[in-house]
């Protein structure tokens, strides 16, 4: 799977490294999401569901496969 | 035909009203009449509260004359000359406002704050179990800790905090003249320009500081500073609170809870959602013609969002009206939705998960002073609560 992370539209509540912070992190100069691993195994699709089922700015997309 | 008074007090401490409930189920977009006699909309399903918070076309500026106050009288116009606060702002102003503070509460910052809170709640228990018994403790515990937090968060003198506290109490309160929180926000605009400006000739190292530095205007610092300290004691000291009761009234779980600190988060997160305090908080005031579950709002109207309501339905939570500690739902709406969600909110976790593991373990005897029935629950305020929970322990 693929993540695509949208900075743009990100506000920092910091759901997505709650649910996922192997995938997930928030730079430290200003709070914006960013990704640690574009392409995380299977194995992650449950916890990365989660971070985009959360995510208060709805700026995290999966394209699976 | 007049719509229904919406109820605003809870019947129940741990469950929304019978009429929330009911509108949720008859579609969740529902006509309602506020307590100033203005109809408005109210919302009570999550799906539908997270679309309009989602959704541009809602603006959260509490000055809109439209906006869905519950207050019985309009609120007061805003002063002249004082800057909007970040929870009122829209595109595109918001999106910069908030980005300037983030970094503030990221979850690693937050977590490198864990052990000072740590010490601030020891100290406070201490305190307390040198004081007389029983105690109060939203005195000694709720409201004590998270205003210290936020105090050394924003470099506030926490001997101000009486001021500051009363204040606010006002402030939330639903039968609050307009005139007198008007005068009261007044009140906390002043002080803490002064302590802005002090901050101005002697920066310290501190949030309200570090913005300055940045080069953030006095205005636009004194407004942070004002929603940050206002909306990081109360909120959290309710929650505090609401939590040691609901605990203590279930020995069984609790002593399931305190026996793995790692099962503590999902907890917190649970009761945040059982408890939906600030359940009026995501209201809304349509600036478009939108639809919105089958419904047309039309521009200028309000939209009160039941956000309890909403985190009680059991097609979204099964068994919603029952605590289930280890639920490990986070998908509710205790810190709203959209880019207005928490900006405190991994500081309120970090908080609530330090205060009810470390009361429990160092106080295991503790317990109500009176019959949880003769609790005064915060029906008169805008954010659920309890004004004071008596509690003892034994020696």
């Amino acid at each position: 799977m693929k993540i695509l992370l949208d900075e743009e539209k990100c506000v920092g509540a910091g759901q997505c490294v709650l649910a996922a912070d192997d995938v997930f992190d928030q730079r430290d100069s200003d709070g914006i999401a960013v990704l640690l691993d574009e392409n995380p195994g299977e194995e992650r699709l449950g916890a990365v569901e989660t971070a985009a089922q959360l995510c208060p700015a709805q700026a995290i997309r999966i394209e699976k496969g | 035909m007049t719509a229904p008074a919406l109820q605003i007090a809870r019947e129940c401490p741990y469950a929304p009203p019978a009429q929330h409930v009911e509108m949720r189920e008859n579609g969740g977009v529902s006509r309602v009449r506020l307590p100033s006699g203005k109809e408005a909309w109210a919302v009570s399903r999550l799906d539908l509260i997270r679309e309009m918070l989602s959704d541009p076309r809602f603006s959260s500026d509490r000055d809109n004359p439209d906006y869905p106050a519950l207050t019985t009288e309009p609120p007061p116009p805003p002063s002249a000359g004082s800057r909007k606060l970040l929870i009122q702002l829209d595109p595109p102003d918001h999106a910069p406002a908030r980005r300037a503070v983030i970094s503030e509460f990221t979850i690693r910052r937050m977590a490198a704050l864990k052990p000072r809170i740590q010490e601030i709640v020891d100290e406070r228990i201490d305190a307390m179990l040198a004081g007389p018994r029983p105690a109060d403790l939203v005195e000694a515990l709720s409201l004590a800790v998270p205003s210290l937090v936020i105090c050394e968060l924003l470099g506030v003198p926490y001997t101000d905090h009486e001021f500051f506290q009363t204040r606010t109490a006002a402030i939330l309160h639903r039968d609050t003249p307009p005139r007198e929180r008007g005068a009261t926000y007044a009140a906390l605009r002043a002080y803490l320009t002064e302590l802005v400006c002090g901050k101005v000739r002697e920066p310290g190292d501190d949030v309200l500081s570090r913005q300055l530095a940045a080069g953030a205007d006095t205005e636009d610092v004194v407004a942070l500073a004002l929603l940050l300290l206002v909306a990081g004691h109360e909120t959290t000291a309710n929650m505090i609170s609401l939590g040691v009761l609901t605990l203590l009234e279930r020995p069984e779980r609790l002593a399931w809870l305190i026996a793995d600190p790692a099962r503590m988060p999902e907890a917190v997160e649970e009761l945040l959602r059982y408890f939906t305090i600030v359940e009026y908080g995501n209201s809304r005031v349509a600036t478009a013609d939108v639809e919105l579950g089958g419904v047309l709002i039309r521009a200028g109207e309000g939209v009160v969002s039941l956000s309890n309501t909403a985190d009680h339905d059991p097609e979204v939570f099964p068994d919603a009206d029952e605590l289930k500690l280890d639920r490990g739902a986070r998908n509710h709406l205790a810190f709203g939705f959209g880019p207005h969600q928490c900006l405190g909110q991994n500081l309120a976790r970090a908080e609530l998960d330090v205060v009810f593991t470390t009361l429990f373990r160092r106080v295991p005897t503790l317990r109500l002073a009176v019959p949880a029935d003769e609790l005064p629950f915060k029906s008169d305020a805008t954010i659920y609560g309890i004004h004071r929970l008596p509690v003892t322990w034994d020696e």
